[in-house]
């Protein structure tokens, strides 16, 4: 009996860390500007350091300009998503959630797509449409979710699933009003793209700003940990073992709804990681929620970094989705888990 | 099992060690309740006000047919929802009072078993009776896995440790989850139709290990059931409940009478007494 301890969940999330680390130094090293990893790594190190005027420009456009902040949006994107498939899955009860079938991903398009028919060209217009969007989705399906006056999984599953397909048509209907090179972003828009970062002053303090975001969100979510782990083996004994089962719902709903609208309007709704990453974290490290949370999240970036770079240079010059990618990369190491443990 | 019939039993008061010189564990003074809908809407179901005492090792037997009202009595007793009116104590304390916490290192509560969805380890499940025990996002300390490992070996599941939840038998699960009781180190033990998906020699190794638990450990243990018999040889006392009235509490012997079983069960009933004193009830020659 080895129960779980803080310093193993630092350790293991250190150890992930690590290897997000050396997926990001291997997806700033692959593009189409040849750069050595020993020019990538002093570079980040002068650059961490404040030593700009050390820094070729050369270098400093391709690494600081061009592919960090992308993989910075693909690491955000991949751990909201992972962390808020994780929060539906325990919320739901059900292994076959994944951050948008609440439809929340749905709201975030059509408030995108409605920003493309309304002010098209207006920076900005687009992620903070498509954010609002996503809140009136998460707002409209909690009122329709609850059971007397509390959450309830199998009245929100199908309220959320119902309202999923209700926007879905909506969208339809107005990507036929859109003019080709719309109809194009919005398709790319709808598998998910991390290519387009949005014209912001500085870059950094806006990527500060989402982070900030998915801290808190993840951080509340971290919070209800233990309650949800005793939750999944039955709500009425973790109400009796002093559990407040309808606040954690409360806590994980909005905190796995806020992510999801995160991710999806800053990249489009990115498929497969939100389901894929916590089984395959399961599998490799357990069900407890305490380390499940973290590893999710660290997982997800792993993967949505190693998927974008993929994404970015097998078709290289032209650039395929990313959310393409994430199953291909995913699915195999999925059924690679899944049949060890079978066995 | 003998085969004694009613016949050549004694007809005097069977020895049942009901007045043991134990202490007061649980009082249920008058308590009701009604569950409705919504607020407004008439109740859909209420209890009657139901009274009785359990003491130390002492197994009660919550007997009726279905939708009687044996659910919602737990419900009450575990203090996860407040009676309507009158009082239920654990140890002079009111438990629809005491806060959560409190209230789980007291009672502990174990409900016919739920589906888990992700694969756990049978002592990663009894780990987490230690909850109540807890700090702030309750990682388990040396104690609490020592605890734990008692509570395992007290139901004689050392052996399951290390497996998989979903690998168990019924039997090897009613033990697991019953050890997640354990841990939580409580006085009054609720089970809610532990039996009902064990066979015959299940049925009777659990409640032979709820008896010895009761002996031995002090426990108070509550069992809500539909095993009339099994209720009658291991049980001291008998709470029988019929359409969310509480009619009758006593011995098997005081409440195993022919014409009120075969009135709340609506079933041609016969009553014998076995040689050692317990009421045993069998289907009527008429059915």
């Amino acid at each position: 009996m080895r129960p779980l301890t803080p310093s193993r969940v630092l350790v293991v999330c250190a150890a992930l860390f690590a290897v997000l680390f050396v997926a990001a130094v291997i997806s700033l090293r692959l593009g189409a500007y040849p750069i050595s990893v020993i020019d990538i790594v002093t570079t980040l190190f002068k650059g961490v350091i404040g030593r700009w005027d050390e820094i070729p420009s050369e270098f400093s456009s391709v690494v600081f300009d061009i592919r960090l902040p992308r993989i910075a949006l693909g690491i955000l994107v991949g751990a909201s998503l992972s962390t808020a498939g994780a929060g539906f899955q325990a919320l739901l009860r059900n292994p076959l959630a994944d951050p948008y079938i609440l439809g929340v991903s749905s709201g975030a398009a059509l408030g995108a797509i409605i920003s493309l028919v309304v002010a098209p060209h207006t920076p900005g217009a687009i992620q903070a449409a498509a954010f609002a969007g996503a809140a009136v989705t998460i707002a409209a399906v909690y009122f329709l979710g609850r059971r007397g006056g509390k959450l309830d999984s199998a009245t929100l599953l199908l309220a959320g699933i119902v309202m999923a397909s209700f926007l879905s048509a909506i969208i339809m209907f107005l990507m036929t009003t859109l003019s080709g090179r719309d109809l194009r972003g919005m398709a790319f828009w709808l598998m998910g793209d991390l290519a387009t970062l949005p014209a912001v002053d500085s870059i950094w303090k806006w990527m500060a700003f989402l982070f900030g975001v998915f801290a808190i969100a993840a951080g509340a979510m971290y919070t209800t940990a233990s309650d949800l782990n005793l939750i999944l083996t039955g709500e009425q004994e973790a109400r009796h073992l002093g559990v407040n089962v309808h606040r954690v719902k409360l806590v994980v709903y909005v905190a796995a709804s806020v992510l999801t609208g995160l991710a999806v309007s800053v990249s489009g709704a990115v498929g497969y990681v939100g389901l894929l990453v916590p089984h395959v974290m399961r599998m490799m490290f357990g069900s407890d929620y305490r380390l499940l949370i973290p590893t999710s999240a660290l997982g997800g970036a792993i993967l949505i970094v190693l998927a974008d770079t993929l994404a970015r240079t097998s078709g290289s010059p032209t650039e395929l989705p990313v959310g393409a990618m994430t199953a291909l990369a995913g699915a195999p190491v999925f059924i690679y888990l899944m049949r060890r443990r079978v066995r | 099992m003998n085969s004694a019939t009613g016949n050549d039993a004694p007809l005097a008061p069977p020895a049942i060690p009901i007045a043991k010189a134990a202490g007061l564990r649980l009082k249920v003074e008058q308590a009701s309740y009604a569950y409705a809908a919504t607020d407004r809407s008439a109740p859909k179901f209420t209890l009657g006000p139901a009274s009785f005492e359990a003491r130390e090792q002492e197994i009660v037997a919550i007997l009726g047919p279905n939708a009687s009202g044996k659910s919602t009595l737990l419900t009450l007793l575990a203090g996860l929802a407040r009676p309507l009116s009158g009082r239920i104590e654990v140890d002079g304390a009111e438990v629809s009072l005491l806060d959560t916490r409190t209230r789980a290192q007291q009672i502990a509560l174990v409900q016919q078993e739920s589906e888990l969805l992700f694969p756990l380890r049978v002592w990663e499940y009894v780990l987490q009776g230690r909850y109540p025990y807890g700090k702030r996002l309750r990682f388990e300390s040396d104690e609490d896995c020592l605890m734990a490992g008692n509570a395992l070996a007290q139901v004689g599941g050392d052996a399951l440790r290390d497996r998989w939840m979903d690998q168990l038998s019924g039997g090897e699960k009613q033990r697991v989850i019953l050890a997640r009781a354990l841990a939580q180190q409580p006085s009054l033990l609720l089970l809610d139709e532990p039996t009902q998906h064990l066979d015959i020699g299940g049925k009777v190794e659990l409640l032979r290990r709820l008896r010895r638990l009761a002996d031995e450990k002090r426990y108070t243990v509550l069992v809500v059931t539909h095993e009339l018999n099994l209720a009658s040889e291991f049980s001291d006392r008998i709470v029988l409940l019929h359409k969310g009235k509480c009619l009758r509490v006593g011995t098997p012997a005081e409440v195993y009478e022919r014409a009120l079983l075969e009135e709340v069960f609506e079933a041609p009933l016969e009553v014998e007494t076995r040689a050692n004193g317990r009421p045993r009830v069998i289907l009527g020659a008429n059915y």
